[in-house]
């Protein structure tokens, strides 16, 4: 962004500064139809349910311009004729960002020319834990941004005995303060109507950099045309990442600091305790702790079970147990209606309707849209298992208790969510992986995480366990083809943590891991916000991912349906022809033709050219065609199967079985052997096999170093170890 | 990772890692620059009391209460030997 350089005598900076303060305290700008508000508050804060109780359902989630943090806007009524779009910014605890997550924020908050800029800010605060929360709100207010401030939580600071005199307090802050609980939604019309407000910049300031400081700020915000000093001083301390700055601009600043000899770790430490020291004086004025005789709190006390070193792993194990049913078992009936529904339709198509677009709409683009809604039941149950752990504050005792052992293998407490996350579907795992603020924690969980076994990978592992685990109690509770399902399950849980172990040992970081967070107390989750996080996670879900896999499937459709030459016409007369020798009816007919169509099309030459290289895995050129089909995404597999295997319409997974068990290879002997199906399900436990994932991968790291090397290093582990299972066994 | 253990500081000086259970003590001084800049921001302030509440099952993190805010703060043995405490 180019910046004029007005004047560069670092000597007559002083005066022409103080006629700077009043000139840019309120740039011109185009009027917006939208009055345009940040959310932004310390995690914790009930910053979340505030946002759910301002917009509802009426949200979006996009993201920052360069970077991939979600940004979540949504669309509030203030009053009846005033809207206003709210963007929510992650949660953070000061204006030093400290990871990726937060210096959104920065990036937003600085660059005051930026469309995206915000007309002002309300700041939620935990009125149970001012002192803390207030500190956010001071450096936005010395920002000069127009400022309201949202007292959460009153009603926890109620119970602790917190008294807030909130007339004081608005006295102190030099702006409006709306008391408020915004899980009950109580004091959000109040705050509505102050939203809808034309809103001034804060006049009181906290905090005055130094005096020693002026010349070098002084210069900076002349560069920049900034409106205020502490803007500037915010620049000399983070000018290295700040997004919109030009290698000049950063230059420039980085030879003034030089020159200034300017040190931002001690200068930030200074402010902070200035801050506060300004903050205890506010508190005096405004707050009153009355301390009846303490009972230990609740949350302590639930902890020492929830967090006991016996009770507080079982406790764990019977949740993560609990949230495997849900996504195993209870999302089967749901899935099957899918499943059903989306046959149905198919089949009443292609009863009353025929020609190639009719095929390509039900077989290309039906068949990827089931492959799609099929998943929906799955990540609902798992988001909102996920989400009600959150709220409840569960998820902080969780990383409390794993960090240790997580951090062995070179992971962290806060991967157990990724981890967890991946069972269901590795793109929102390895977004859920921001959290992480240490760099090469954060890559290692990424790299990992798409080892566990995700829900895609569950029809493959169905269809072949099916196939050949028999189906037998085993010690007199449990069924066989579960403990193969959980031996899978182990295995990719095993390959990702020693994955992590050896990187751990490879990769070299001089930065250092911290494991401070706040621990929240418990609370009852609110079920709007535990729905709403569902609704969020599946539209995610079924817009982003859905629509690769339905490409994909179109494109599938074609590879499958045509092919070089002349070569498919030719396959399809001689089989009509041979069908007609054998006198075989219409449908065994019709099913050879696609079977042998198949097999000339452009997919089975893809197939038959692979077909050298997975020999030795005990696959043939079909498996070969899924195989291909599936590095787009894994759950294109059962579909592609039973194509080829020309299966037909109604392709449910006993009759893809069924098809896969009668397979004779060429002496005359089942195809699918254990040694082969076991082959099989092990390169699907370890291979890359989802675009989807790669793509996240690229943006999360911003490069493609990372996603290639994930997707060498897992095909190569697919490979080698399905050479093994294949030669001991066969 | 540097580690400020006990060894480096005089014996007199105790650190927030040499706490009880159930102990408190006053916070004097953040030995370890970069990471009291995070500790600052989440209350740990010199001057604040603070307790050690508990201990995870593996003897790492532990939680400390804060102040009398009544604010539960969950850090590791290493970031809490940084935290020293006063006489």
């Amino acid at each position: 962004m180019a910046r004029a350089a007005l004047i560069t005598d670092p000597n007559g900076m002083a005066a022409s500064a103080v006629a700077l303060e009043n000139l840019h305290d309120s740039p011109p700008r185009a009027p917006r139809a939208l009055t345009r508000i940040a959310l932004i508050g310390n995690p914790n804060s009930g910053k979340s349910s505030l946002f759910n109780q301002l917009t509802g359902l009426n949200q979006k989630v996009g993201n920052f311009p360069g970077v991939t943090v979600d940004r979540k806007t949504g669309v509030s009524q203030l009053t009846p004729q005033h809207r206003a779009e709210i963007i929510d910014l992650p949660g953070t605890y000061s204006l030093y960002p400290k990871s990726l997550d937060e210096k959104v924020i920065t990036d937003l908050l600085y660059d005051k020319v930026s469309e995206q800029y915000p007309d002002f800010v309300v700041v939620t605060v935990d009125a149970s834990n001012l002192r803390r929360n207030l500190l956010l709100f001071t450096q936005l207010a010395d920002l000069r941004l127009p400022t309201v401030l949202a007292l959460n939580m009153m009603d926890v600071a109620g119970q602790h005995g917190v008294q807030i005199d909130v007339a004081a307090l608005q006295q102190e802050l030099g702006v409006p303060v709306i008391p408020m609980n915004a899980r009950k939604g109580l004091g959000v019309a109040a705050l509505k109507i102050v939203m809808a407000q034309q809103m001034s910049a804060p006049t009181v300031s906290f905090y005055e950099p130094e005096d020693a400081l002026l010349p070098m700020i002084r210069q900076i915000r002349y560069y920049f045309n900034l409106h205020n000093d502490y803007l500037a001083l915010h620049y000399a301390h983070q000018f290295r990442q700040i997004n919109f700055l030009t290698t000049d601009d950063k230059a420039y600043i980085g030879e003034l600091v030089a020159q200034y000899d300017f040190q931002p770790t001690p200068r930030q430490a200074q402010e902070t305790i200035a801050r506060y020291a300004r903050i205890n004086d506010i508190l005096l004025n405004a707050v009153t702790v009355t301390r009846t005789e303490k009972a230990e709190p609740y949350s302590n006390r639930i902890d020492r079970v929830l967090t006991h070193k016996v009770w507080g792993y079982l406790i764990f194990f019977g949740v993560l147990f609990l949230m495997f049913q849900a996504v195993f078992a209870w999302a089967s009936y749901p899935m099957e209606l899918i499943d059903q529904g989306v046959a149905w339709i198919n089949g009443l198509i292609q009863t009353n309707f025929h020609g190639p677009l009719i095929n390509l709409f039900t077989e290309g683009i039906l068949a990827g849209l089931g492959g799609v809604l099929i998943f929906i039941p799955q990540i609902s149950l798992l988001f909102a298992f996920i989400a009600v752990l959150e709220e409840t504050g569960y998820m902080a005792r969780v990383t409390f208790m794993m960090d240790r052992i997580m951090r062995k293998f070179g992971l962290n407490g806060k991967s157990v969510v990724p981890l967890i996350s991946g069972v269901a579907c590795a793109v929102p795992a390895i977004m859920s992986a921001r959290t992480i603020e240490n760099w090469k924690d954060r890559i290692i969980t990424i790299f990992v995480t798409p080892l566990m076994s995700c829900s895609a990978r569950i029809p493959v592992y169905t269809v072949l366990i099916g196939l050949v685990v028999p189906d037998e109690p085993v010690l007199g509770i449990f069924n066989l083809r579960g403990v193969a399902l959980m031996g899978l399950y182990l295995l990719g849980f095993f390959a990702a943590i020693f994955s992590a172990l050896a990187l751990k040992l490879l990769l070299r970081t001089r930065e250092r891991s911290y494991f401070i967070m706040e621990f929240p107390v418990y609370r009852w989750p609110r079920w709007k916000n535990v729905g709403i996080t569902i609704v969020e996670k599946v539209k995610t879900f079924v817009f982003q991912a859905g629509k690769v896999i339905v490409a994909i499937s179109v494109i599938l459709w074609v590879l499958a349906s045509y092919g070089p030459g002349p070569a498919l016409e030719q396959a399809e007369a001689r089989a009509r022809a041979t069908a007609a020798q054998q006198q075989l009816s219409k449908t065994e007919t019709e099913t050879r033709v696609a079977s042998q169509k198949l097999e000339h099309s452009y997919a089975g030459v893809f197939g038959r050219t692979l077909e050298p290289a997975i020999r030795p895995l005990g696959f043939d050129w079909k498996i070969g065609i899924a195989l291909i089909t599936s590095f787009a995404a894994r759950e294109v597999f059962v579909g592609t199967i039973s194509t080829i295997y020309s299966v037909g319409q109604d392709a449910d997974m006993r009759t893809v079985q069924q098809k896969l068990a009668a397979e004779k290879d060429e002496n005359g002997q089942p195809f699918f052997t254990p040694a082969r199906a076991f082959s099989l399900l092990v390169f699907y436990v370890f291979a890359m096999q989802c675009m989807s994932t790669l793509a996240v991968v690229y943006r999360e790291t911003k490069g493609w170093k990372w996603p290639i090397l994930q997707l060498f290093y897992m095909t190569g582990l697919a490979y080698v170890s399905s050479l093994i299972v294949y030669q001991v066994f066969k | 990772m540097p580690q400020h253990s006990a060894h480096s500081t005089p014996a007199a000086t105790r650190s927030v890692k040499d706490l009880r259970l159930g102990e408190s003590g006053t916070i004097c001084c953040l030995e370890d620059p970069e990471m009291a800049l995070k500790l600052l921001e989440m209350g740990c302030i010199p001057g604040t009391q603070v307790r050690l509440n508990s201990r995870a099952p593996l003897g790492c993190p532990i939680t400390l209460i804060l102040g009398d805010d009544d604010y539960t703060l969950s850090l590791r043995v290493s970031e809490a030997a940084t935290i020293l405490l006063k006489a």
